[in-house]
C-alpha cells in the first residue's frame, strides 16, 4: 500500500503546491515555472521517442515550431481565436508533418535516423525563414491570445495569467498521466519491446514500423501541444523555435535528466533552464554573462562526461561507486 | 534557359558541389573510422574562414606571403587544433553511444561560437579577393567567369584528388579504409590505432577548415555560418551512404547542382529543394547511394 500512496499522494501534492505557487512568487519566477512547465511538456513528448522507444530524434522543434506557427496564422489579427478547434487543428497540421516525415525517416535507423529527423527539420525551419508565409526571418505577432469558447460563451480567457499558468500546468499533468498510461498498456510494451530489441519484436509478429510511426505521431503532437503554448506565452513566433540548436537543446533535457523514466525529462529540463538562466545573471557573473554560451557548453560538456545515465541515475552512480571502493583495499 | 548561363551555373554547381565534398569527406571520414557523429563539424568549417579573416593581414605583414601561405597557415594550424582537440575532447567519446556524442559535441559548438564572438567579434567581415585572382577571365569568346570561383573548383579538385590519392595508394590510406570497414582488425594487425585516429582526425578538420578558408572571400565570414554547413554536409553523407567517400563525392554534386539550379529556376523553393530530394533518395535506398559493408 506505500507504494501506491506514494504514487498517488506525492504528484497530487507537487501539483496542489505548484498550483498555488503563483500566489507567493513575483512575477519573474510565475514567468520561469511556466517556460519550464511548457519545455517540460516539450521534453517529455520526446521522450515517449528517444527513452521509451529507442528513436534518437534530433528534429523534434519542427513539431514545436510548426504548431506554433499554425496557431498564430489562424488566430484573426486583432482579436483572439478560438482555441476549441484552433488547437486540435494546429496540433493536427503538425501530426500530418510527423505522419509524411515519419514514414521517411523511420525506413532509416540508427545515427541515419538522427541526421534524417535533423534534416527534416532543417527544411521546415527553410520554408518559414526563406517564403513570406510566416513573415520570414523575422517572425510574426500573436497579438490576442486565444481563448476557449462556444459562440459567445467564454469557457476559458487565457489573457489572465493565472488561468494561462494553470491552463499550461493542466497541459502539462495531462501529457504526464497521458504518457504514463500509454507505457503501461499494450501499445507501451510493445515499444519497451522495440527499445530493448526490435529484432526480436518482429519476429514475434510485431509490425514495429507502425508502432515507431505512431508513437512518432503521438510524440509530435504532444510537442505541437508545447508549441502552441509557447506561442501564447510569448505572443511572438520566429523560425528560431525549430531551429536545430532547440531540437540538440530538448534532447539535451531527455539525456541529461535520464532516460526512459517521465521525471527524468522534467528533471532535465528544471536542470537546463535554472542553468541557463544562472549562467545569464549578471548578478553572479558580471560582464562575463553576456558569454553565458561559453559557461553553458562547458557545463553540458561537464555533465554528459560525468553522468552517462543522467541525474536521475546519479543516486545509483554514487552508490555503486562508494560500493567499489568499499569494496576494494586499493581505495584506503 | 540560355546556353552562356546554363554553363555559368553549371560551373558555379560544380564550385559548391565540390566544396560541400571537401567539409563533408572529413565529417564522413570521421564517423566511418573512428564511430564519433560530430555535430562541431561545421565549426571548423567556420574556424576556417575565421582564420582566413584574422590571419590575412597577419601573414602579409608578418611573414610576407599572400593568400596562398594565409591558406596553408589556415590548413597547418587546423590540423594541429584537430590533433589537440581529439586528444583533449574526442578520445573519450570513443566507448560513448551516439547520444552522449551529439550532446558533447552540441557542447563544443556552443564554446567554439562563443570563442568566436570573444576573440573575433559578432560582425560579418567580408575577405578581400587576392589581387590576381579578382576579375573574370573568358572562356573561349562567349562568356567570362570569375576568375576566383574557377580557382576554387580546381583548387578543390586538386585536393580531392589527393584525397583520393591518399586513400587508395598509400599505406596510411590503406589503414584508414581497413579501419572503416573493420575497426577491431585493424587493431588486432597490431597498428597504433589511437595514433591513426588522430591523424584522421586532424585531416578530417584540417579538410573542413581549408574549404571554409577558401570560400571565405566568397561567401564572407560570419557567425553561425557553420550550422546551415553542417546540416547540409548531413545531408551529404545520408544520400551518400555513412562512410563512403565515393557517395560523399556524388552526393555532394548532386546536392550542388540542385541547390544552384533550384535558386534559379524555383527561387521560392530553393530552401527545400535538397531535402525534398534526400526525401526521394531514401525512400528508394533508405542507407545512402553507397553503403559501407
Amino acid at each position: 500500500m506505500h507504494s501506491s500512496i506514494r504514487n498517488f499522494i506525492l504528484p497530487l501534492l507537487l501539483f496542489v503546491v505548484t498550483a498555488l505557487l503563483p500566489l507567493v512568487t513575483s512575477e519573474y519566477y510565475t514567468a520561469l515555472i511556466v517556460k519550464i512547465m511548457i519545455y517540460s511538456l516539450f521534453a517529455l513528448s520526446l521522450q515517449l521517442l528517444v527513452g521509451c522507444t529507442g528513436l534518437i530524434s534530433l528534429g523534434h522543434a519542427a513539431f514545436f515550431g510548426i504548431s506554433a506557427y499554425a496557431v498564430t496564422l489562424l488566430s484573426p489579427e486583432y482579436e483572439s481565436g478560438n482555441l476549441l478547434w484552433m488547437l486540435p487543428v494546429s496540433i493536427g497540421i503538425a501530426m500530418v508533418y510527423a505522419l509524411i516525415t515519419g514514414a521517411l525517416s523511420l525506413r532509416t535507423k540508427g545515427v541515419y535516423f538522427i541526421m534524417v529527423t535533423l534534416a527534416f527539420a532543417q527544411m521546415a525551419y527553410y520554408v518559414f525563414h526563406d517564403t513570406k508565409i510566416g513573415g520570414g526571418s523575422d517572425g510574426i505577432y500573436l497579438y490576442v491570445r486565444p481563448e476557449f469558447r462556444i459562440g459567445d460563451w467564454v469557457i476559458l480567457n487565457l489573457d489572465n495569467a493565472y488561468v494561462f499558468y494553470m491552463f499550461v500546468l493542466v497541459c502539462l499533468t495531462f501529457t504526464w498521466v497521458f504518457l504514463a498510461m500509454l507505457m503501461r498498456s499494450r501499445f507501451g510494451a510493445a515499444l519497451t519491446g522495440i527499445l530493448v530489441n526490435e529484432q526480436r519484436m518482429r519476429a514475434a509478429g510485431f509490425s514495429t514500423f507502425g508502432y515507431k510511426l505512431t508513437a512518432y505521431i503521438i510524440a509530435s503532437g504532444l510537442g505541437g501541444l508545447a508549441g502552441i503554448l509557447y506561442a501564447a506565452k510569448d505572443g511572438y513566433v520566429n523560425p528560431e523555435l525549430m531551429n536545430w540548436e532547440q531540437s540538440g537543446l530538448v534532447l539535451l533535457m531527455v539525456i541529461l535528466g535520464g532516460m526512459g523514466r517521465l521525471s527524468g525529462a522534467v528533471i532535465g529540463t528544471i536542470t537546463l533552464i535554472l542553468l541557463q538562466e544562472i549562467f545569464q545573471s549578471q548578478a553572479l557573473f558580471g560582464e562575463f554573462a553576456v558569454h553565458w554560451h561559453l559557461t553553458f557548453g562547458l557545463a553540458i560538456i561537464i555533465l554528459v562526461a560525468l553522468m552517462p545515465k543522467g541525474l536521475i541515475g546519479l543516486p545509483e552512480q554514487l552508490r555503486a561507486r562508494r560500493r567499489s571502493s568499499a569494496g576494494s583495499p586499493a581505495a584506503h | 534557359m540560355d546556353p552562356v548561363i546554363f554553363l555559368i551555373q553549371c560551373l558555379n554547381a560544380v564550385q559548391y558541389g565540390l566544396l560541400l565534398f571537401l567539409v563533408a569527406s572529413g565529417l564522413t571520414l570521421i564517423f566511418g573510422i573512428m564511430g564519433i557523429i560530430n555535430l562541431a563539424h561545421g565549426s571548423f568549417y567556420m574556424i576556417g574562414a575565421y582564420m582566413a579573416f584574422a590571419l590575412g593581414p597577419l601573414v602579409e605583414q608578418y611573414v610576407g606571403g599572400g593568400f596562398i601561405t594565409t591558406l596553408l597557415a589556415c590548413v597547418i594550424l587546423s590540423a594541429i587544433l584537430g590533433y589537440f582537440l581529439e586528444w583533449a575532447f574526442y578520445s573519450y567519446l570513443y566507448h560513448r553511444d551516439h547520444l552522449q556524442q551529439v550532446l558533447m559535441t552540441y557542447g563544443l559548438i556552443l564554446v567554439f561560437e562563443e570563442l568566436r564572438s570573444i576573440i573575433i567579434d559578432n560582425d560579418v567581415h567580408g575577405v578581400d579577393t587576392p589581387s590576381w585572382l579578382s576579375g573574370a577571365i573568358s572562356l573561349g569568346d562567349i562568356m567570362t567567369y570569375p576568375t576566383y570561383r574557377l580557382f576554387i573548383s580546381v583548387v578543390c579538385l586538386v585536393v580531392a584528388g589527393l584525397l583520393y590519392w591518399l586513400l587508395t595508394h598509400t599505406r596510411l590510406g590503406m589503414m584508414i579504409r581497413a579501419g572503416a570497414s573493420n575497426r577491431d582488425m585493424i587493431n588486432s594487425l597490431g597498428i597504433d590505432i589511437n595514433r591513426l585516429f588522430r591523424i584522421v582526425f586532424a585531416l578530417g578538420v584540417a579538410l573542413a577548415a581549408f574549404a571554409g578558408a577558401i570560400a571565405a572571400p566568397v561567401s564572407s565570414v560570419y557567425p553561425g555560418m557553420g550550422h546551415s554547413i553542417l546540416i547540409i554536409c548531413f545531408v551529404v553523407v545520408v544520400i551518400g551512404g555513412i562512410g563512403s567517400i565515393k557517395g560523399a563525392f556524388v552526393a555532394a554534386m548532386l546536392i550542388g547542382f540542385v541547390d544552384t539550379f533550384g535558386q534559379v529556376l524555383f527561387p521560392q523553393a530553393a530552401g527545400v529543394l535538397v531535402y525534398v530530394m534526400m526525401a526521394a533518395i531514401l525512400l528508394f535506398k533508405p542507407e545512402g547511394l553507397f553503403k559501407q559493408g
